[in-house]
């Protein structure tokens, strides 16, 4: 069995002179343990060395974790893999021939800065209205003060794995950033130090998302299905119970 | 220039409590007249903006990234030490203390690191009523376990993203400050030079990575929280964008640089798969708890690993080790797997790795257990590699991953500009010569929320600094100077990538400054340096605009700055003559091939002075003094 495939890519391309369009390249001798974004360095070179421009696309830890990296890739946020982010994905889940199209996310509230890079400021907007604990350095009790059952710090955790990376709005047919939101809210609201703000951070965050001009959840699951973390949309159902909660008590 | 490390006079355990009594305070109606940069948003740099925006400074922090939340103590997986001794099991500050102390090979300051174990036990109160959602036990309490090299069980843990949980933590506590307008984000801003006015850091140029414009940014001091260096060897754990840029240049401008040799090896990574490798992964070190590490005894045996039979595995770390056996400190771990491999025992493809195997740890307390503590390290090493390391053992090899070296500090974090700060990786102070596992996360905290809000205090308060104001010649003769920088490499016009050039940088570090150092090696390896330094200056190609959002260009600007430290890096190397901690000089070890140090002469600082391009660099020593502590030999026999 061949370690290496060849690919085409159709990549979107768009800069400050061009609106936007795809481009066709050739990925040869791509090895099939490299990482997606692997791949698109070796394009990237070869680019380079011709003296063109490569394609702009953002990462950084390149372990799944940073939540920097995110492409729409033959239509399906981070790939076609579940719970991968796109620099976790590897090269030996195409084959040989493949054509894979790349496209930045889509929503109103990412506009695209450059190809693949779109802007996500939008999400610490969000986070900026309410998501956190208002403790200051100092003065914190003792770690063990509270007992907080395991059960419910695994269940902040798992709402706590968000990493923010933005895919949950680009599978939305509504562009709704409602798991990231919910993820947030349900991770602090659950925890005992959250609660004393949680109906005052549901109704911050819930406002702001909406004048972001993120869309509504019209219970698509599409958020879910695509998300890295695997975060599950019963956050969504939290959030929208301490929205609630936040509105008429 | 004699190098003052202003360490409080008086008993160890009382020096941090008297020095804030002693520093000078900000009156709290004139904070907000002062305005504080922050560079970097990792750990550090993300918990001083917060806590210096919470006690109304006027604080400017700025990344590289889209968002601060990216920085990338995002991924430090294992946990954060305290000396909680919640586990009644021996634990005080006085040990962690030692053991930072002793891990690090004795060089590094015992007034730091003393106030550092200190200061442990506030963090994690702080990081718990932030609501970190940390591992906890039947009884509600915070779970903890041992972890690298100690003997207690002090570290606490959000599964595997321990890292991504207190840096969401700080992040959102930096947010809170910029909803209360003390804070202004500046993401995706690269800070290109440090400006000095009158002899003080007084603010900096960046570039806006968007529009390629350079900003001047003017305040009353600087902080650097820009990171580790370990990207200089091209293959590390770190992310793409992990640099030394902002360090370098502040070097340039009079900062001393401390310790570049001492580059910690993290000896449990994923291995090399090829040369279009762009980063090393690496595996929690936690699962050297459960996990043992073995290679075939047999050079050259290529069985499947379940085929070879328990008699033929050589469990070298225990075998050599009986006392800390797989939970030896990071050196020692990494420099064994190397000589293991290099006597034909490596395993894999490349022979370049050596077992981790839980198998037994999986037969004795079950599947689900070990899931529910590694699972996602797991699915990670799955995702990557394409093996099931519940059915066969995980293949591991050392990596590069945190650089103990950095900027030199006092006591106050203070480099030797004054009002120039630096914080958690960027700074040398606390780690010695090696790295203790969880120790990171609890360094980068510790100077961000607890340290750097007293000291900035105490220099604002006693420094009489003038308005910050970015119209003085200072800044446009910096702009100016940058500009020129970017046009130039721009007109190279050359054959090659930048990337190509940071590889075989990489290659050539990896080769003659990695594990284990020779002289003969490290010689030959800076004129490969220099030599490659030439050739980048004539044949990198470097497409684009520079006023535009130009990743090649980026990239380009820091793996100049790669070529140019890496020579200091090797340097420091050479002239420290001994064995300690990570670095290891083949001509200083004992019959057993442990490190040797020579506490005699090189119980010191070397701290690196920049006199001019093409000059060699002056050595500057910080003797090191120990009162509190006996300097043994390290043993984990």
């Amino acid at each position: 069995m061949s370690r290496t495939i060849n690919l085409t890519l159709k990549v979107w391309r768009q800069n400050k002179a061009n609106p936007g369009g795809f481009e066709t390249y050739e990925a040869r001798s791509i090895s099939k343990d490299m990482s997606f974004l692997e791949m698109l360095d070796v394009v990237n070179e070869e680019l380079i060395v011709a003296g063109k421009e490569p394609i702009a696309f953002d990462h950084d830890c390149r372990e799944g974790i940073c939540g920097m990296c995110g492409s729409v890739v033959n239509g399906r946020a981070h790939g076609h893999m579940e719970k991968t982010t796109l620099c976790q994905l590897h090269m030996r889940h195409f084959s040989d021939g493949d054509t894979v199209s790349i496209e930045p996310w889509r929503a109103r509230a990412f506009p695209v800065i450059k190809d693949l890079v779109v802007d996500r400021s939008t999400l610490d907007e969000i986070i900026r209205a309410g998501g956190y604990v208002s403790v200051n350095t100092g003065g914190a009790p003792d770690a063990n003060a509270m007992p907080i059952p395991t059960e419910m710090a695994e269940k902040a955790f798992n709402a706590a794995a968000c990493i923010g990376c933005g895919a949950c709005v680009a599978a939305c047919p509504n562009a709704s950033a409602m798991l990231f939101v919910g993820a947030k809210i349900s991770h602090l609201s659950i925890l005992p130090q959250g609660r004393p703000e949680a109906a005052k951070r549901a109704w911050a965050m819930v406002t702001k998302m909406d004048k972001l001009g993120f869309g509504n959840c019209s219970n698509e699951t599409e958020c879910e299905a695509e998300c890295p973390k695997g975060i599950s949309i019963l956050e969504i159902a939290r959030m929208n119970r301490e929205f609630f909660k936040a509105a008429f008590f | 220039m004699t190098l003052d490390a202003k360490i409080p006079a008086g008993d160890l355990a009382g020096k941090w409590d008297r020095y804030r009594f002693d520093c000078k305070l900000v009156n709290p109606a004139n904070k907000k007249k002062f305005t504080i940069i922050v560079v970097g948003t990792g750990l550090a740099g993300a918990s001083a903006a917060a806590s210096l925006g919470e006690l109304g400074y006027n604080v400017k922090s700025f990344c590289i990234q889209d968002s601060p939340r990216r920085a990338h103590s995002i991924a430090a997986q294992g946990g954060i030490n305290a000396a909680k001794n919640y586990a009644n099991d021996g634990d005080s500050i006085f040990r962690l203390f030692y053991d930072t102390i002793k891990g690090g090979d004795f060089r590094s300051r015992e007034a730091n690191v003393y106030r550092l174990a200190q200061i442990s036990n506030n963090i994690i109160d702080h990081c718990v009523a932030q609501g970190i959602p940390f591992a906890r036990d039947y009884g509600g309490g915070l779970a903890y376990r041992s972890f690298g090299g100690a003997q207690v069980s002090r570290t606490f843990y959000a599964k595997g993203q321990t890292g991504q949980q207190l840096l969401l933590g700080a992040y959102g506590a930096l947010m809170r400050q910029v909803a209360k307008g003390s804070v202004t984000l500046y993401p995706r801003r690269e800070m290109l030079d440090l400006v000095l006015v009158d002899g003080k850091a007084r603010g900096i140029v960046v570039r806006n990575l968007v529009t390629g414009e350079l900003e001047s940014h003017a305040g009353h001091a600087v902080i650097l929280a820009t990171g580790g260096y370990g990207n200089t060897y091209f293959l590390s754990t770190n992310a793409m964008g992990s640099n030394v840029t902002a360090t370098w240049r502040a070097y340039k401008k009079g900062a001393f640089f401390a310790n570049p040799c001492f580059t910690q090896i993290h000896p449990t990574c994923i291995p090399v798969h090829g040369e279009h490798q762009s980063k090393l992964t690496l595996m929690s070190e936690s699962l050297r708890n459960d996990g043992r590490v073995w290679v075939p005894k047999q050079p050259g045996d290529k069985r499947n690993p379940a085929d070879i039979p328990e008699s033929e595995r050589d469990y070298y770390l225990e075998r050599k080790y009986p006392s800390f056996g797989n939970l030896v400190p990071r050196d020692v771990a990494s420099r064994n797997a190397k000589e293991e491999c290099d006597r034909g025992k490596g395993v894999g493809q490349t022979g370049l790795a050596v077992y981790l195997d839980l198998a037994d740890a999986i037969k004795s307390r079950g599947k689900a257990e070990i899931e529910s503590k590694y699972g996602n390290l797991f699915e990670m090493y799955e995702k990557i590699t394409g093996e099931n390391p519940y059915e066969a053992p995980m293949k591991i090899y050392p990596a590069v991953h945190y650089t103990m070296g950095g900027l030199w500090v006092d006591y106050n974090l203070m480099t030797t500009i004054p009002g120039l700060f630096a914080a958690g990786e960027a700074n040398f102070s606390d780690h010695g010569a090696n790295r203790l596992g969880a120790s990171a996360l609890m360094q980068g905290l510790c100077d961000g929320y607890f340290v750097i809000p007293y000291t900035i205090g105490g220099y604002l308060a006693s420094s009489s600094l003038g308005e910050a104001s970015a119209n003085g010649p200072e800044f446009s003769d910096a702009m100016a100077a940058i500009s020129d920088n970017i046009k130039h490499l721009l007109a190279i016009n050359g054959k090659q990538s930048a990337i190509s050039f940071h590889r075989r940088l990489g290659k050539i570090l990896w080769d003659h400054c990695g594990i284990a150092r020779r002289d003969d090696d490290m010689k030959k390896g800076l004129c490969l340096i220099q030599n490659l330094r030439a050739e980048f200056g004539n044949d990198v190609r470097v497409p684009g605009d520079e006023a535009d959002f130009n990743q090649a260009l980026e990239n380009a600007g820091r793996v100049a700055d790669f070529l140019e430290f890496a020579e200091l890096l090797v340097t420091d190397a050479l002239s420290r003559r001994e064995s300690c901690g990570c670095h290891l000089n083949v001509d200083f070890q004992t019959p057993e091939h442990e490190a040797l140090r020579d506490d005699e002469n090189f119980s010191h600082v070397a701290a690196w002075e920049y006199s001019g391009r093409d000059k060699e660099p002056v050595l500057h020593k910080e003797p090191l003094v120990f009162e509190n502590v006996a300097l043994t030999r390290r043993s984990y026999k």
